[in-house]
């Protein structure tokens, strides 16, 4: 699979993890897919529920994913994958991501280091779950701009 | 009895690309066994190794989560719709491993093991969390002694003091053997022996702008403990800047007051007191004395507020503040809001680093005094010569009773500019009080009433126990 992002949608996405420093944020990736190729079409910023340990952990409840999932339905676009950032580490993937992870889905990481957001990779996981390989992001501008109704 | 069951997008694949199907079933547990029979490459995306349902896996019946109604039981009949949601999770590697409890920890933590909402994953978590504390004394002492049992990992002290003898009354970290030991020493000691699982980082300096950052930036919550305003100040916009929550604390005679100040979810404590008081207004507990149980009360909640914190439980005491009235045994809570207006946590921020915190409480603003104070030993060579001089006792009434110089005579500070009669203003007046701060204060009183030739004694009569009169008690 190969995830394909635009390129205001990957500095919203570095945005994102700079001004949720020192935590870790969090969204989905609304699109469709094409073939092998996941087109991201929206990005959905959600807030991080883990209030407790912000700095290092993220989570996105099934609420908060159900009313992601109904705005997107509207659009007609899927859940494609989710995007985080880890502040002051490297965009891979930890065990604990692995121990969490859905299959099919892109996970998007971006480090953020000393407030700045540095990589963006992505990652999927495996269907046996035994891990995660990283799969191409590629850039491109859309010439249809989507607009969610609400 | 056809239950339908909604797939979710990541899952399709594993059914055909289905996204709903028909399954037969009496429970969730039934229906969601007949799936994984049906579609076995799904078992491990939804059950753990140990059978259990995943915990980003959620189940709802017709809108309801299952762990709301009988969980995996929660019956279902025809025409009823399970549906898999997902919860979605990950973070660093640094938590990852939130760290193992050795079986000499389990042993120790059980009673807390058996807590369903500490558990040893919140166990874990407090070993894993780094905790500061400002100030190791009457505050600082209950929490110490209550974090490091509870088994916080880290805990981190800011003091620079000495024990004193008077600490002992309140300050129960320290003891008789520890009297003239660095407080943090002491503090090191007495916790090494409570529980030698806990990781002491002291910092022996004064907290000042300078170090303040550096210092918080390693914890993960802060307790404040310290009993001036500049430091509560430095501590709070410090906290503010670095996005820590602060729980604080303040002591004072019969009465203690706590809240959270946590600028991300409520009010800072300049929400609540944009200015300081001005100097002097409001006594420290040195000059205006202090119950002892009172801090070991305010300490535990600063204590338990850390630990929810950390556990991520229950209703802190966040946009709300506790007030304790030891005498009349109350508890009184006011509701905090955040101010828009807050200088260092509203929407236009004017503090935006740390600044000049004595400047800020006028610490340091008195006029000087050079020249207008006397020593103990001179003003004991002035007398023993014949010098005539008339010493005013500042003080209470009841530190008079504790303790006096021979002739002295009493005014308390707050009678002083009703009773300037019955000094007389061409005399030598020396004003004293417990440790030299009152009778300057005095001092100004005399010289703005047109008294020429006043002095105030340096030190105080604590001054004059240690240097003239050791038979004299101390307090």
């Amino acid at each position: 699979m190969t995830l394909v992002l635009g390129p205001a949608q990957l500095a919203a996405i570095r945005q994102h993890g700079e001004a949720d420093y020192p935590h870790e944020a969090c969204g989905l990736l609304g699109g469709m897919l094409d073939g092998d190729r996941g087109v991201v079409v929206q990005l959905v910023p959600l807030a991080n529920q883990r209030t407790d340990a912000a700095r290092n952990r993220y989570l996105i409840d099934p609420e908060a994913f159900r009313r992601a999932q109904a705005r997107l339905d509207r659009d007609e676009l899927e859940v494609l994958g989710v995007y985080h950032s880890h502040p002051d580490h490297p965009p891979e993937p930890s065990a604990f991501d692995r121990e969490q992870a859905w299959p099919r889905l892109s996970y998007v990481i971006v480090g953020v280091a000393r407030g700045r957001a540095g990589e963006v990779k992505s990652w999927r996981l495996s269907d046996d779950r035994a891990g995660f390989a990283q799969e191409p992001i590629i850039l491109e501008e859309r010439k249809v701009a989507w607009q969610s109704p609400s | 009895m056809a239950v339908t069951v909604l797939i979710p997008m990541p899952l399709r694949p594993f059914v055909g690309g289905k996204d709903a199907l028909e399954l037969d079933g009496g429970s969730v547990g039934e229906v969601l066994e007949q799936l994984t029979i049906e579609h076995s490459g799904l078992r491990k995306h939804l059950f753990g190794d140990d059978g259990r349902l995943r915990s980003f896996v959620n189940v709802y019946v017709n809108d309801r989560d299952i762990r709301q109604l009988a969980q995996q039981q929660t019956q279902v009949a025809a025409g009823d719709t399970v549906s898999i949601i997902p919860s979605i999770a990950g973070g660093t590697a640094v938590a990852d491993a939130l760290p193992k409890l050795s079986h000499e920890e389990i042993l120790r933590y059980s009673r807390h093991l058996i807590l369903p909402d500490v558990g040893v994953e919140g166990q874990r978590k407090l070993k894993a969390a780094r905790v500061l504390l400002i100030g190791a004394g009457g505050l600082g002492s209950p929490a110490a002694l209550y974090l490091a049992a509870a088994g916080i990992g880290t805990l981190g002290m800011v003091d620079f003091d000495v024990v004193d003898k008077t600490n002992l009354q309140r300050q129960i970290l320290h003891g008789t053997q520890t009297v003239g030991v660095p407080k943090l020493e002491s503090a090191r000691r007495r916790i090494e022996d409570l529980n030698p699982n806990v990781q002491v980082e002291t910092f022996e300096t004064r907290l000042t702008s300078e170090n303040a950052l550096d210092i918080i930036r390693e914890f993960d919550v802060v307790a404040d403990g310290t009993d001036n305003f500049a430091t509560r100040y430095l501590v709070n916009d410090a906290c503010v800047l670095l996005g820590k929550p602060n729980v604080y604390g303040s002591i004072f005679r019969f009465e203690g007051q706590a809240s959270v100040f946590y600028a991300k979810e409520g009010p800072c404590y300049r929400c609540l007191y944009p200015e300081p008081p001005p100097p002097g207004l409001v006594p420290s507990c040195a000059e205006g004395g202090v119950l002892g149980v009172l801090p070991g009360i305010i300490g535990s909640i600063q204590a338990m507020e850390t630990i929810k914190l950390v556990l991520g439980r229950g209703e802190l005491l966040i946009g709300r503040l506790l007030l304790f009235d030891a005498l009349r045994l109350k508890f009184r809570e006011l509701k905090l809001e955040r101010d828009p207006d807050c200088p260092v946590c509203g929407r236009n921020p004017t503090v935006t680093s740390l600044i000049d915190y004595e400047a800020f409480c006028g610490v340091g603003a008195e006029p000087a005094y050079e020249g207008a104070e006397v020593t103990v030993l001179d003003l004991k060579e002035e007398l023993d010569a014949g010098k005539p001089i008339a010493i005013v006792d500042v003080r209470e009434p009841h530190e008079y009773e504790i303790a006096s110089i021979p002739g002295a005579r009493l005014i308390p500070l707050g009678e002083l500019p009703e009773r300037l009669r019955e000094l007389d203003d061409h005399a030598e007046i020396v004003t004293h009080c417990h440790h030299g701060a009152r009778s300057l204060k005095a001092l100004e009183i005399l010289r703005a009433a047109g008294f020429s030739k006043v002095r105030s004694l340096k030190g105080g009569i604590d001054a004059w126990a240690v240097n003239v009169d050791p038979e004299m008690p101390r307090y």
